[in-house]
């Protein structure tokens, strides 16, 4: 079974800053609902293969997309 | 019918700024930010484009610095009533819309010291009266980029390198200017951009925005309207982040789609087109306004140092009595009185009773201009 990671935003802009960079980028990713059990922060989440978690932190970092926390599920 | 009221708001709007309204509501009718369903990410998707559009056609790096608001009155009164405190010092231009002008002396009421720099009876500002006025106990200056009734421009690199000298910040109300000369915040050193969608930028009424600085401290400034953002509802407080402190409430996504179709469509024109068929437009009314006996035209006469906006009044005639002739019997829409704009009109020695003001936009062509002239002539000596 696949795990994923789950980044969270503090604003959708963010989020939606976020997944453009990770397409681009070539991501398998996935906006979904926030799940409720880690934060309400915002109601979009980036969903992403664990397996990518340090390639895609560091496109986040190196754009420096503000980011919540990012969770594993 | 020619319409000659583009400095009040732009019309026709080109075609792909109404098909993306109506699409916008048919493909993306969601909730921006709000529910994590496909019809609200692809309105979230929308608005974001937009923000990346706009900080990318004023030059700034932060899209989350990119506010949308109703229109440039309400980003200039996110600025003003946000940073200021009531001891606060403010320099601002005799040639200021009521948009600056009625918050500032609200604000002047309840203990802000305003200092309005006179200019010139053409607009113009001279720069060394903007740098006596400023120290370093100035907090803001806030101008006009171009005049709503003269159509002036004043100089904003100039009036920003004063302001930043003397540790002040700088608001720049581009409503008669985004879209129709080239905007580079980081160029010119701009702190607040406060720019309307449905003027030179061809979007439709009811959306505009504020673009923030990439380099200034949004926490010294209070929201101007709190309340949800769809973001952080775990608090009853305000959140900090950008660009949600700023933008409760539902956003205005059908205006926002029109408002990136519209500079979208700029950037397929290209603004410096759009700057040249203006200043061509505008020459042609001056001369032609010019050649009337009887009429006077306001404002620079150099195009160079103009947007297309041309203020005139005519020896014996109500500006009222003008418009209305033009209106009904020869079908030409202008905009007469005062503009919203008293301090403007009492610079260029027309207050009270005002100007006719021509304002040609991106849809005017040279004939209409010659028709204009002929319909003036008739009407001034009927």
């Amino acid at each position: 079974m696949t795990s994923y990671g789950v980044i969270l935003f503090h604003t959708t802009s963010s989020a939606m800053r976020a997944e453009k960079l990770l397409i681009k980028e070539g991501f398998n990713i996935k906006l979904i609902p926030t799940p409720r059990e880690f934060s309400s922060d915002c109601g979009i989440a980036v969903r992403f293969d664990w397996g990518e978690y340090k390639r895609v932190k560091s496109v986040l970092d190196a754009a420096r997309v503000e980011i919540g926390t990012i969770c594993r599920i | 019918m020619i319409y000659l009221d583009n400095a009040a708001t732009s019309w026709p709007k080109p075609p792909r700024v109404l098909k993306a309204m109506v699409d916008v509501l048919e493909r993306a009718g969601g909730n921006p930010g709000r529910s994590g369903h496909r019809l609200s990410i692809e309105a979230a998707r929308v608005m974001y484009d937009a923000r990346e559009d706009i900080a990318r056609f004023f030059n700034s790096d932060d899209p989350a610095r990119v506010i949308f608001t109703n229109g440039a009155t309400h980003a200039i009164n996110i600025v003003l009533k946000g940073l200021l405190k009531p001891s606060d010092r403010v320099v601002t231009s005799a040639m200021e819309h009521n948009a600056v002008m009625r918050p500032l002396r609200s604000l002047e009421d309840r203990g802000l010291i305003l200092d309005v720099v006179p200019c010139t009876s053409d607009g113009s500002l001279d720069i060394n009266d903007i740098a006596k006025a400023v120290d370093s106990t100035t907090r803001l200056v806030v101008i006009n980029h171009a005049s709503n009734v003269a159509g002036t421009i004043l100089s904003i690199g100039g009036v920003a390198s004063i302001a930043h000298g003397a540790g002040a910040l700088l608001l720049v109300d581009a409503a008669q200017t985004a879209g129709v000369l080239s905007i580079d915040m980081k160029a010119c050193g701009i702190d607040f951009l406060a720019f309307t969608g449905h003027k030179g930028l061809q979007g439709p009424p009811g959306i505009g925005g504020l673009v923030i600085g990439d380099h200034v401290d949004t926490s010294q400034i209070e929201p101007l309207v709190q309340g949800g953002t769809g973001s952080q509802s775990e608090l009853e407080e305000q959140p900090e982040h950008l660009p949600d402190k700023f933008e409760s409430g539902t956003p205005n996504i059908v205006g926002i789609a029109g408002l990136r179709a519209g500079i979208n469509w700029i950037m397929d024109r290209g603004i410096e087109t759009i700057r040249a068929q203006e200043k061509e437009l505008t020459v042609a009314l001056i001369d032609g306004l010019s050649d009337i006996i009887g009429t006077k035209v306001y404002g620079t006469h150099d195009p160079e140092r103009a947007v297309a906006i041309v203020s005139f009044t005519a020896t014996g005639k109500h500006v009222s009595e003008i418009g209305l002739r033009l209106d009904e019997d020869h079908c030409i829409l202008t905009r007469v009185g005062l503009h919203c704009a008293p301090a403007a009109h009492k610079t260029i020695g027309t207050f009270p009773e005002g100007t006719v003001r021509l304002a040609p936009g991106v849809f005017t062509t040279r004939d209409d201009i010659s028709t204009v002239i002929v319909a003036i002539e008739k009407v001034i000596q009927s």
